[in-house]
């Protein structure tokens, strides 16, 4: 849903200029993995605060429950257990939406409104918009919406867009246990991250850095992260995350081509029309009808 | 915990061990992160699987279960073989230089006075010498082959580096690094805490396993300083409080050792329970115990308990046996008791051996359960097919179910495991006719009042003459609990250092349990908690988080037992000349005229150090005891046996003595023996847990967290499965000689095998967490697996070392 106190400065397949007269600051969610116990309690906010209820599955040999994100998964635990240099190490990834600065999503989107992204960077969902043709999915170089399968529309998280209106951190910031999830203006996350790569690099994680991938444009969700050289390790984060060139082609080429070819066929109806007149119905076809109708 | 958990953030080396903080204690595990952002802590995590503490910790180091002893052992020989100990601190605050019996020996895992028919100790020379006064015997230059230091480092020779891992599986070079990081905390200026919870008390040498850590941070100066400690991970919201309460028969309220048959008469009860000083100008502050009985027995029964009567001593059960819950659930098993009342407990899922409490519970005439949630245990005689194989038809027990609020749905306190008492407001009514535990327990009592006052009966007098001044007798608020714990004055109070003064006048609330007297002019229903409500109100209310000390102290937040302090023996963390070891985090000092600083000094205020009165003032002697001359059953210096099901069938410390391959002190029910099994049939040491999404057998009810973890499943490591046939995610079958459950898989390189003397042991590691009653995936209770036997000095259950096999199902 809309929220006044947050400009939408992109709106999917919409050409109405932005507001630009308010002044928008950056916000991001920082997720700090090395400070983080895999304790579940941000999908457990999340589904609460969002009223998000999945089935009650069964375990399939590993702690991600559910298996994947769903309608009622905005965010899922992943975890990946790693052997390096003889030692073992548990990485924990909290998966979602990214909220990209480029969001594949929004520009794959052919519904108008459906998906929009507010000045302060976040990527939401309206799915009374949405006609749930499944393009955000092949959009997304994160793969993270999911159809619902009760009313075929899309969903991911909102990044609490509706708690960061009114100055609320989201959810799942507010409820983590140990500090490892921080939300704040985008520079300031990045500050943060800063300090904790310098300890992490302390402690002989000489790789440690910040996942902020430029392919999108940086994204308003970031990692800190042991190893940065080694995004693919944390349950397969894209080491160059890139918004597929299909959505390029359809919005560069195939769209307009679509929208021309889909203007001809009206102009030629149109034509059609005029010189032909309105197609009628033949009597005999009418009384066929009445037939098939009483019997 | 001697400190508490913001405190964690002031250490400089965190470790985790006989416990899991991030799963089982993950909102004061942020501490830990605290330490490790903001001071450069070491976070070192030793456990037999590699847990999510693990995955956040500098370094993680695998361990048998069950043989933290042989691990701490070591720790104390590498310690005292490479000289890093706080020399100043072990000579002047432990036992160190006080003498031994002659007679006390050790000597091929038993210690002397042992009595194999009983499998107890005459603790006869575990003693110190004394001289003509009373006072124990020292040898300040610590040379005395006698003395507790020879003694002790004679003792824990054998843990050589190469001894430990061979009896606990940890590669040698791990455990040496560890020794290393802990060697660290030696400096004066530099502090280890211990975070430790359930998976050190479930062993039959559960005590013991404490007692070597609490050496360890003697030997390191560790005690009393902020960020030291030894520090208990409480794993119930109130447990701490449970256990403060004295809601078990070992223990009346505030710790006092509860009456047995053989303390005739108040005089002998009081003498025995009374201590006499061991050493001179020390504080001895057990000697204030009659006024601690006196004030809770005028608690409980008010106008009634005079001089004249023993303040009703004779009222009070004398223990003839032991109470505790194996005990409990053994004397139900021999048909010696016939009603249970079950109030916020859930026996079938939290005692071990199923079939054996089953069989227990089934010949109770009775049982009431009282709880916010539908139980496995009030269903117990109910069949759910493999998961609970019942015979109704079998089962005379009537069983009332009596649906209580949950603690969110009643005003009260918590007590958490910093000792910080706290009061919590009802967030919402609870559902349907649910009722209080306060109001059930009072609804109970005011009829059964009614009854004997009616109808008489066998000795009705404690039942008729118990103190009930609450407003509505069958509705007590809690309030009028709180404050009659708290305590008051009941005539005025005299300043015995200044007669003209009153300390508090009659009806006031008192200020602390210094105002408690042993003449019946006072009441307080338990003496640890008195001054939570003074005159200046309800302290537990408080929520003031400001912390002018910088050490995360926030006295105005809630009140902490005893007295508001908030890190015990707080005086240790000054030299002899009270100036602070460290005094970067100093937490009180002398002044020059009296002790001050950032808590409430656990020393008498005027005491100054040229007095000699020493910081550990419970204790006789007013030092620690790295020998322990008192309590502990089964033996005065931790020593490692193996649990009672053994995947060696000895023990590697004394392989050539049956007698000593278990705690040879720890009590053996008849048929338990049989009960148990063996390496040859149960080849794999098996091992429970807790996991974070789940808080025992409350939140399986919960929707939310059965989306996030399903179902029951078992973990171990690659080789078993493969060795086994079992693939990830499929079902197997865990069985002991006691029973079996179902489960899911999870094959994990986090579980691993250990090399133990010569041999290789694989683990099954089984989380809890699941049952036939809830919103998961329905299942076995886990007990169907564990042994009925306890620890040898409090009977806590084996829960965490145990055999089993596996096998695809």
């Amino acid at each position: 849903m809309a929220w006044q106190s947050l400009d939408i400065q992109r709106r999917s397949a919409t050409t109405t200029p932005a507001p630009g007269a308010r002044q928008a600051t950056e916000v991001a969610k920082l997720i700090d993995i090395s400070q983080c116990i895999g304790c579940k309690a941000c999908q457990v906010a999340c589904m609460e605060w969002n009223d998000l209820r999945g089935e009650v599955g069964h375990c399939a040999g590993v702690y991600d429950n559910p298996g994947d994100l769903d309608s009622q998964t905005w965010t899922l635990m992943r975890y990946t257990e790693l052997e390096n240099n003889g030692r073992l190490e548990w990485l924990i990834r909290k998966d979602g939406c990214m909220h990209c600065q480029d969001p594949g999503c929004l520009k794959a989107c052919p519904a108008p409104g459906a998906i929009v992204q507010y000045a302060n960077g976040i990527v939401d969902f309206h799915q009374e918009n949405c006609i749930g043709c499944g393009y955000c999915i092949t959009g997304c170089p994160f793969n993270i919406p999911r159809l619902s399968e009760k009313d075929h529309k899309a969903y991911k998280c909102s990044l609490c867009s509706d708690r960061v209106a009114v100055g609320q951190s989201p959810a799942c910031v507010k409820t983590c246990p140990t500090g490892a999830l921080h939300f704040g203006s985008k520079e300031a996350m990045k500050d943060h991250a800063e300090h904790r790569i310098a300890d992490l690099k302390s402690r002989g994680f000489s790789n440690a850095g910040l996942y902020d991938p430029p392919g999108v444009s940086g994204t308003h969700v970031m990692y800190v992260l042991q190893h940065a050289d080694h995004p693919e390790w944390y349950s397969g984060l894209p080491r160059d995350p890139k918004i597929s060139p299909w959505v390029g082609i359809w919005k560069g080429l195939a769209k307009p081509l679509a929208i021309g070819a889909m203007a001809a066929i009206t102009l030629a109806s149109l034509f059609h029309y005029i010189i032909k007149g309105p197609n009628e119905v033949s009597k005999e076809t009418e009384k066929e009808v009445e037939n098939e109708t009483r019997s | 915990m001697t400190n508490h958990w913001v405190d964690i953030k002031n250490a400089d080396l965190i470790l985790i061990m006989g416990g899991n903080a991030a799963e089982a204690h993950p909102c004061g595990f942020k501490w830990v992160m605290e330490a490790k952002a903001t001071r450069k802590a070491k976070l070192v995590v030793v456990d037999p699987r590699f847990t999510r503490s693990a995955a956040v910790s500098d370094f993680y180091a695998p361990i048998r279960p069950g043989t933290d002893i042989a691990f701490l052992g070591g720790v104390i020989n590498y310690l005292l073989s490479n000289d890093k100990i706080h020399h100043e601190y072990v000579k002047a605050y432990t036992n160190a230089s006080f003498l031994i019996h002659e007679g006390f020996a050790f000597t091929d895992g038993l210690f002397s006075g042992y009595d194999e028919a009983k499998r107890s100790y005459d603790q006869a020379s575990w003693q110190y010498q004394v001289d003509g006064q009373g006072f124990a015997q020292v040898d300040d230059t610590l040379q005395n082959p006698q003395c507790a230091l020879q003694i002790l480092k004679r003792h824990y020779a054998r843990y050589t580096p190469e001894a430990v891992s061979q009896v606990t599986g940890t590669p040698q070079a791990d455990f040496l690094k560890i020794c290393e990081f802990i060697a660290d905390t030696s400096a004066p200026n530099r502090t280890m805490t211990i975070c430790y919870a359930l998976g050190w008390t479930h062993h039959t040498v559960g005590t013991q396993n404490i007692r070597t850590m609490a050496i360890i941070q003697l030997l390191l100066g560790n005690m009393g300083m902020a960020g030291g400690g030894v520090n208990a991970l409480r794993g119930h919201a109130n447990v701490q409080g449970l256990t403060d309460q004295g809601f078990y028969t070992e223990m009346l309220p505030g710790y006092l050792g509860s009456p047995s048959d053989s303390d005739k008469t108040r005089e002998e009860y009081l003498a025995k329970r009374t201590p006499k000083p061991v050493r001179p100008n020390q504080m001895n502050y057990g000697q204030n115990f009659p006024k601690w009985h006196t004030s809770l027995m005028k608690a409980w029964f008010g106008g009634a308990a005079t001089a004249e009567n023993g303040f009703c001593y004779d009222w009070l059960p004398k223990k003839e046996a032991a109470y505790d819950v194996l005990a409990l659930f053994e004397q139900m098993d021999r048909g010696r008791m016939n009603g249970f009342f079950c109030q916020g407990f859930n026996p079938q899922a939290s005692v071990p051996h199923k079939a054996k409490v089953d069989g227990a519970l089934a010949k109770l005439k009775f049982l009431v359960v009282i709880d916010p949630l539908a139980t496995e245990t009030a269903e117990f005689w109910k069949n759910h097919g493999e998961l609970n194989d019942a015979k109704p038809e079998t089962i005379q027990t009537e069983v009332f179910r009596l649906p209580a609020t949950c603690f969110a749905e009643q005003d009260g306190t918590f007590t958490n495991s910093s000792r910080v008492i706290q009061w919590h407001w009802k967030g919402a009514d609870g559902p349907g006719e649910s009722l209080s535990d306060l109001d059930i327990i009072a609804g109970v009592f005011v009829r059964l009042r009614a009854l004997y006052a009616k109808d008489g009966g066998a000795f009705p007098e404690p039942v008729l003459n118990l103190a009930w001044p609450y407003r509505i007798p069958h509705q007590p608020s809690p309030e009028e609990i709180a404050m009659e714990i708290s305590g008051k004055a009941l005539a005025d109070v005299p300043d015995p250092k200044d007669a003209t003064k009153v300390l508090a006048k009659a009806g006031e609330q008192l200020a602390g349990f210094a105002q408690l007297r042993d003449d019946g002019s006072t009441a307080a229903g338990n003496w640890i908690y008195c001054g939570m409500w003074s005159q200046a109100g309800n302290l537990t209310a408080r929520r003031d988080p400001s912390d002018p000390t910088g050490l995360g102290q926030s006295h105005n937040w809630g009140f902490a037992w005893p007295a508001n302090r908030r890190i015990l023996y707080n005086r240790a963390s000054c030299d002899a000349a009270g100036k602070p070891w460290d005094p970067g985090r100093a937490v009180i000092k002398w002044d020059g005229t009296k002790w001050t600083g950032n808590d409430i000094p656990d020393m008498r205020p005027d005491a100054r150090p040229e007095e000699g009165v020493m910081p550990f003032i419970m204790n006789q002697e007013g030092v620690a005891r790295l020998f322990g001359v008192e309590r502990m059953l089964d033996g005065p210096l931790p020593e490692h046996y193996e649990p009672f099901e053994t995947p060696l069938g000895l023990n590697p410390m004394h392989p050539n003595n049956p007698l000593a391959v278990s705690n040879p002190a720890a009590r053996i029910y008849p048929g338990v023996m049989e009960s148990l099994g063996k390496a040859d049939e149960f080849p794999h040491v098996a091992t429970t847990y807790r996991l974070v999404e789940h808080f025992h057998f409350w939140t399986k009810h919960a929707v939310l967290n059965a989306i996030t973890q399903p179902e029951q499943f078992v973990e171990i490591g690659e080789e078993l499965a493969r060795e086994k046939g079992i693939g990830n995610g499929h079902r197997v079958r865990v069985r002991s000689k006691r029973g079996q459950i179902l489960a899911v898989a999870v094959v994990t390189k986090r579980v691993r095998s250990f090399s133990v003397n010569g041999r290789k042991v694989h683990m099954v590691g089984i989380p809890f967490h699941w049952g036939f009653r809830g919103a998961t995936r329905p299942s076995h209770l886990v007990n169907e697996l564990t042994p009925f036997i306890g620890d040898a000095n409090i009977q806590t259950p084996e829960f965490k070392a145990f055999l089993v096999n596996i096998e695809p199902a």
